[in-house]
């Protein structure tokens, strides 16, 4: 019983942590909380769904249509909006209300597109294989998207610390202004995060598309509060803090839910939340900053 | 007076949750005043309707104890995590707003007392219009009042620098625990108003989207002045019913005003400076031509 609990919460982990990686890169390189991250997730899981329902494209290509499809809408909120507030040095909130506008249109543009009804991959799609470990079930599935998980984060961070592109994010995280003294293109920069976060989220929307075979407009808004969750844990703008905060949460959520009450399970989330932002604001591995106003 | 009966019948609902918004609207004006963005208002309004949804329907207390209570139990719970959390600023403060939020809708959907996602239905009508208008006319101006007093003069400074206003002697942590619990005050008779006009109350309706529908009333009105909540809160109440030809993509519409307000009119709607200046150019304009 326990080491299936341990499957299931290593699956929702690691899409946490996934989700929460472009969530918190976003944050460390533009400084900006960017609520409209929850809407990549069901932009790509739609994008998918269409893909996959319509044009009868096989799962891969649906891989490639979430990050494609939710990398456009990142790229666009930042050409469009970001952009705008930056040049003008709009103060962090502002930034962080306009994306509140940007998800409250997406969503709402697929609840007209798609209706608001739970819609689902067709079955003959998913791998229905099952490996059998001793007493633990683990489905094809499930082992697939802790693959594809692993394998995105760990492209990212390798990208991040052995390329060109990803010292000079790096720097620019330190520092906007004096990276752009050192000639690195900052703006091109922004949007490639902009463009890389979101199609993370994408995928991240996908994969828990598939988990759990529903997907709906408002599949955005839960995963955004445990993004903020895991982010908090993990420290803002802390890379590695996010991948071990989606992972403890993955852990907290299905462990609770299964030893102490079902309905409680989301609950846990927001007091652990709560509680680290009273006792260390820069998240459990975070070295203690000043507080960011 | 017959259509004024049947255009009463029709849209006092509306009516009523016009005023209720504003209520809400300036409770946010209240902790933004004192430059803290709380994402927390809606569940303030949640625990003001449900206490006074039960005091109501368990033990029968008269209405303006009732509304009391409402008012009251948001202010202490806001008093308790006030201290705590008020130490963050910025973005902090509003992921922990956002948390504790989400911890009271998930406690009330998982309570036995507040009947869980059904709500409590039966709640009797007991708000009329004029309570709403006395509450809403009481509360403008109090805060009309606020402003100019000592505590609303340094609620601004303690908003546009915190450590200047500190090295001016000014009490920092305590104004902030007093704008974010008289918000709760407000925001919590908001919701006791509310629950008893609509009959039905569940934690739906204090969600994370109501939090941003609040703030997006006082952000598209602007908060320079007590006028802008209560229009954005006017215009958001009665748009969607003048928009309902767009069915679905109704919503999109408030995710699109909020982010035009945010990209071209960054002062909100009713931005009292501007006004002044836009009436001055119009009256010179008239005047140099006779």
């Amino acid at each position: 019983m326990l080491e299936q609990q341990l499957v299931n919460a290593l699956t929702l982990g690691s899409v946490y942590a996934l989700f929460s990686l472009g969530f918190t890169l976003v944050f460390g390189v533009l400084e900006v909380i960017n609520l409209s991250h929850g809407a990549m997730f069901m932009a790509g899981s739609f994008a998918a769904l269409t893909v996959v329902t319509r044009l009868k494209a096989p799962l891969a290509v649906g891989i490639l249509a979430a990050m494609l499809v939710s990398g456009l809408l990142g790229l666009a909120i930042d050409a469009l909006i970001l952009k705008r507030l930056r040049a003008r040095h709009a103060p962090h909130l502002i930034p962080m209300i306009a994306t509140i506008g940007a998800t409250t249109v997406l969503t709402s543009a697929a609840q007209g597109l798609f209706g608001v009804e739970v819609q689902r991959f067709p079955d003959e799609l998913l791998p229905t294989r099952e490996f059998i470990f001793g007493s633990v079930h683990v489905r094809a599935l499930e082992l697939a998207i802790v693959g594809i998980a692993f394998l995105l984060m760990t492209a990212l961070f390798l990208v991040l610390r052995h390329t060109r592109q990803g010292r000079a994010l790096r720097a620019i995280a330190e520092s906007p202004k004096a990276a752009a003294l050192l000639g690195i293109n900052v703006e091109g920069l922004f949007l490639a995060t902009s463009f890389t976060a979101a199609a993370l989220g994408g995928v991240a929307g996908l994969l828990i598309g598939l988990n759990f075979n529903s997907v709906t407009p408002l599949m955005g808004q839960p995963i955004l509060h445990k993004g903020i969750a895991v982010v908090i844990l993990g420290g803002m703008g802390d890379i590695r803090g996010a991948l071990f905060g989606g992972l403890f949460l993955g852990f907290a959520e299905v462990l609770s839910k299964a030893y102490l009450s079902s309905q409680m399970g989301d609950a846990v989330a927001f007091g652990l939340l709560f509680l680290i932002l009273l006792v260390r604001p820069a998240g459990l591995f975070g070295r203690v900053l000043e507080r960011k106003a | 007076m017959e259509a004024f009966a049947d255009f009463w019948a029709t849209y006092s609902t509306l009516i009523f949750t016009v005023g209720i918004h504003a209520l809400l609207a300036l409770s946010l004006w209240l902790t933004l005043s004192c430059g803290l963005l709380s994402l927390a208002n809606a569940a303030f309004m949640g625990i003001g309707a449900y206490t006074a949804a039960l005091l109501t329907l368990h033990l029968h207390w008269p209405f303006p104890m009732v509304l009391a209570a409402g008012a009251l139990a948001p202010a202490a719970v806001a008093l308790v995590i006030g201290a705590p959390t008020l130490r963050l600023s910025g973005v902090y403060l509003a992921m922990a707003t956002l948390a504790f939020g989400e911890v009271t809708r998930i406690l009330v959907l998982n309570l036995d007392i507040t009947g869980g996602p059904e709500g409590l239905n039966g709640i009797p009508l007991l708000t009329t219009w004029w309570h709403i208008v006395l509450i809403l006319a009481a509360a403008g101006y109090a805060l009309a009042r606020l402003r100019r007093s000592r505590m609303g003069r340094a609620f601004e400074a303690i908003r546009e620098d915190e450590v200047a206003a500190r090295m001016m002697g000014i009490d920092v942590e305590g104004h902030k625990l007093a704008a974010f619990t008289l918000g709760a005050v407000l925001a919590g008779l908001a919701g006791a108003l509310n629950a008893h006009s609509t009959f039905f109350i569940s934690p739906r309706e204090y969600g994370f989207e109501n939090a941003v529908d609040i703030l997006t009333m006082t952000i598209l009105g602007g908060i320079s002045s007590l006028i802008g909540p209560v229009l954005g809160a006017t215009i958001l109440t009665l748009l969607p019913e003048l928009l309902r030809f767009l069915h679905a993509y109704r919503l999109a519409v408030n995710g699109l005003i909020l982010i035009g307000v945010v990209l071209f009119l960054p002062t909100g709607l009713w931005d009292s400076r501007r006004l002044r200046h836009l009436l001055r150019a119009w009256r010179a304009r008239r005047e140099g031509q006779p």
